[in-house]
């Protein structure tokens, strides 16, 4: 059966006889998109409605004649029984306003509180947080029995062993960025070789561990929220809170302990192919190799090294830590887990930045 | 207004379905007449919601093809494989609303993507489509502040709002209490009753079963077949198959030791 357009034929009042809209056609969703302005602007108190000329009418077409009649107040004529019966269950102005009251937005004062509050109140979870896995941490190392080793060597693997190749690769190309746009300049000086110095103590005592912890955050920080997230939306949290187990212990403990063996392990690779990218460059403007050397040695001590993997641990435990907590604070629903997701990675983004802030005055102050 | 015809509005013709290269069905052929209210049976695991899936096109078969309205759904692309979708409604078994979204604007999606329907005409329509099923009241809330059986509910609507010839059903009463069960089995005879929506329904609740369905088809696992085909009343007084028996007779099967 071909669908016939709805037509809409307005016939204005004359002598004694009302306006008659006569509609005609097929009161289908594309034939009411077509007539549902102008059959509202026509239709008014008094006015009669002529369907006898309707062909078949749906649920689009229950709702124009719903509008016509309740809202604008006009007459239903030559209703047929199929129309009848779709027009049944509504019955006279029962249908509320369309739009929702509006709240009023809070005053600034209200909502600066608001925020303050969440955060302290945030603020609080991260710290008993940090106690539980600490606790849970060294309760795992006094009685190994209870660690879920399995599943730490498979989370050693998904965020350490797969991580490999991205991040040798950012270290590479980040310490062959730098030498070479520090050469340029240097050059003009006769003090390129002073490059060797830049790149190598720039990518152990800052930019191997940070970058190392900053790809960590992307790639497993949310792994673990989304993961954990999962788990606490499926109740499968709850499954384990019901039979007694401590979903710290359980989920959290593996997770950590795995972010804080990886993260030393990749910075020391960052930080050796970074260096390597670094000395590339400067061997490629016509430095020798034993020049190269040397320079490199005699810059680098072992607190320089060392430095940079002691912050390695740190950002380890926060990358790890942060990713299990936003994915316990998950609520429910599908969009949960995704800003749980988020969450994890700019809190963990953000603290490794603050961290390192905090490093650099003390190993300044120890002289380190 | 219940017109059920012998007009077949779903034919399923030769139907080899499965997961990889596990055959879960093998040459499956039934019809569907407008107007009726056709379930799908049998024990857990045979199937019921794969052939489903492969009913509303959600899966390619294996062989065999699913005809709506005379259209192949399997062969179907772009605008035509729109077009038979329009056609169909799904509920699915949770209900799957969007989350995100109210209930009013879950039922005016469809709406939305398919029609140009002036905005004031979809909130309308989203509305009616809700007070069909009884919630027009909630229509404001998110699908998590509602109970299961209100979500089912929304979900009925939703898949109601293009006025689909054929809604599908998947276990619309699990997980809930005999209360609502049947009122969802008193929705779904309105529904069928005045709007004269054909609906396939995949449960295993014996009281909906004999509540709603016109015709039945039995599942079953060992023979990846249909075993039996009818009303349900005549298949529980006079079917000669055992496990057919036993399903409306409630009977426990062999135990494994």
């Amino acid at each position: 059966m071909p669908a016939r357009a709805a037509l809409i034929d307005v016939q204005r009042a004359r002598a004694g006889e009302p306006t008659r809209i006569v509609l005609s056609g097929d009161l289908d969703a594309a034939g009411v998109a077509e007539v549902w302005a102008p059959a509202k602007e026509a239709a008014d108190k008094g006015v009669v409605i002529d369907l006898a000329a309707v062909e078949r009418c749906d649920s689009a077409g229950a709702a124009l004649l719903y509008e016509l009649q309740q809202g604008q107040g006009a007459r239903l004529e030559n209703v047929s029984a199929e129309v009848a019966s779709l027009l049944k269950p509504y019955g006279s102005g029962d249908f509320p306003s369309l739009k929702p009251e509006k709240s009023r937005p809070e005053s600034a004062p209200v909502a600066v509180g608001r925020l303050a509050v969440a955060m302290a109140g945030d603020v609080a979870e991260q710290l008993t947080f940090t106690g539980q896995a600490t606790v849970a941490v060294l309760a795992g190392l006094l009685r190994p029995d209870r660690v879920r080793w399995g599943d730490m060597w498979r989370t050693v693997e998904t965020a350490g062993v797969n991580a490999l190749v991205i991040v040798g690769m950012i270290g590479f190309l980040t310490g062959m960025i730098m030498a070479f746009q520090s050469t340029v300049p240097l050059q003009q000086f006769g003090v390129d070789i002073f490059v060797v110095n830049l790149v190598a103590l720039a990518m152990l005592r800052e930019l191997g561990g940070i970058m190392t912890a900053i790809v960590l955050a992307g790639r497993s920080g949310s792994a673990f929220a989304a993961e954990i997230g999962t788990m606490k939306v499926n109740e499968e949290v709850n499954a384990l809170t019901t039979m007694g187990i401590d979903p710290v212990r359980f989920l959290v403990v593996p997770k950590l302990m795995a972010a804080i063996i990886v993260t030393p392990l990749l910075t020391v690779y960052a930080n050796v192919v970074g260096i390597a990218g670094g000395l590339m460059v400067v061997m490629l403007f016509g430095h020798p190799w034993a020049a190269v050397y040397n320079q490199l040695v005699g810059a680098v001590g072992v607190n320089d090294v060392l430095a940079g993997i002691i912050k390695a641990f740190f950002f380890g435990a926060l990358v790890g830590g942060i990713g299990c907590l936003r994915g316990l604070q998950t609520k429910s629903g599908a969009s949960a887990v995704g800003e749980s997701t988020t969450r994890a990675v700019v809190s963990g983004i953000f603290l490794i930045i603050v961290v390192d802030a905090l490093f650099a005055v003390v190993f300044y102050a120890i002289k380190l | 207004m219940k017109a059920a015809g012998s007009d077949p509005i779903i034919q399923a013709r030769d139907l080899t379905i499965g997961y990889g290269d596990t055959v879960v069905l093998r040459d499956v052929t039934f019809d569907v007449r407008r107007g009726e209210i056709f379930v799908i049976l049998g024990g857990s695991g045979c199937g019921k919601s794969t052939l489903l899936k492969h009913l509303i096109g959600l899966y390619p078969p294996m062989s065999g093809e699913v005809l709506i309205e005379g259209e192949n759904l399997v062969a179907a692309r772009g605008a035509q494989r729109r077009s038979i979708l329009k056609r169909i409604g799904v509920s699915y078994q949770s209900g799957a609303l969007f989350g995100s979204m109210t209930i009013a604007e879950n039922v005016r999606l469809p709406l939305e993507e398919y029609t140009s329907l002036p905005d004031e005409a979809m909130e309308l329509m989203a509305w009616m489509k809700l007070r069909l099923v009884g919630l027009e009241s909630s229509r404001a809330k998110l699908p998590s502040e509602l109970s299961g059986g209100m979500q089912k509910r929304a979900a009925i609507a939703r898949a109601m709002a293009l006025d689909p010839a054929v809604v599908f059903l998947d276990e619309p009463s699990a997980g809930l209490d005999p209360v609502t069960s049947a009122d969802l089995d008193a929705l779904i005879l309105r529904l069928n009753q005045t709007v004269g929506t054909t609906f396939v329904i995949v449960t295993h609740e014996l009281p909906s079963i004999y509540a709603v369905a016109d015709r039945v088809i039995m599942l079953d696992k060992q023979r990846q077949g249909i075993i039996a085909e009818g009303d349900p009343a005549d298949l529980r007084d006079h079917s000669t198959e055992p496990f057919v028996r036993r399903f409306f007779h409630r009977e426990a099967g062999e135990v494994p030791a």
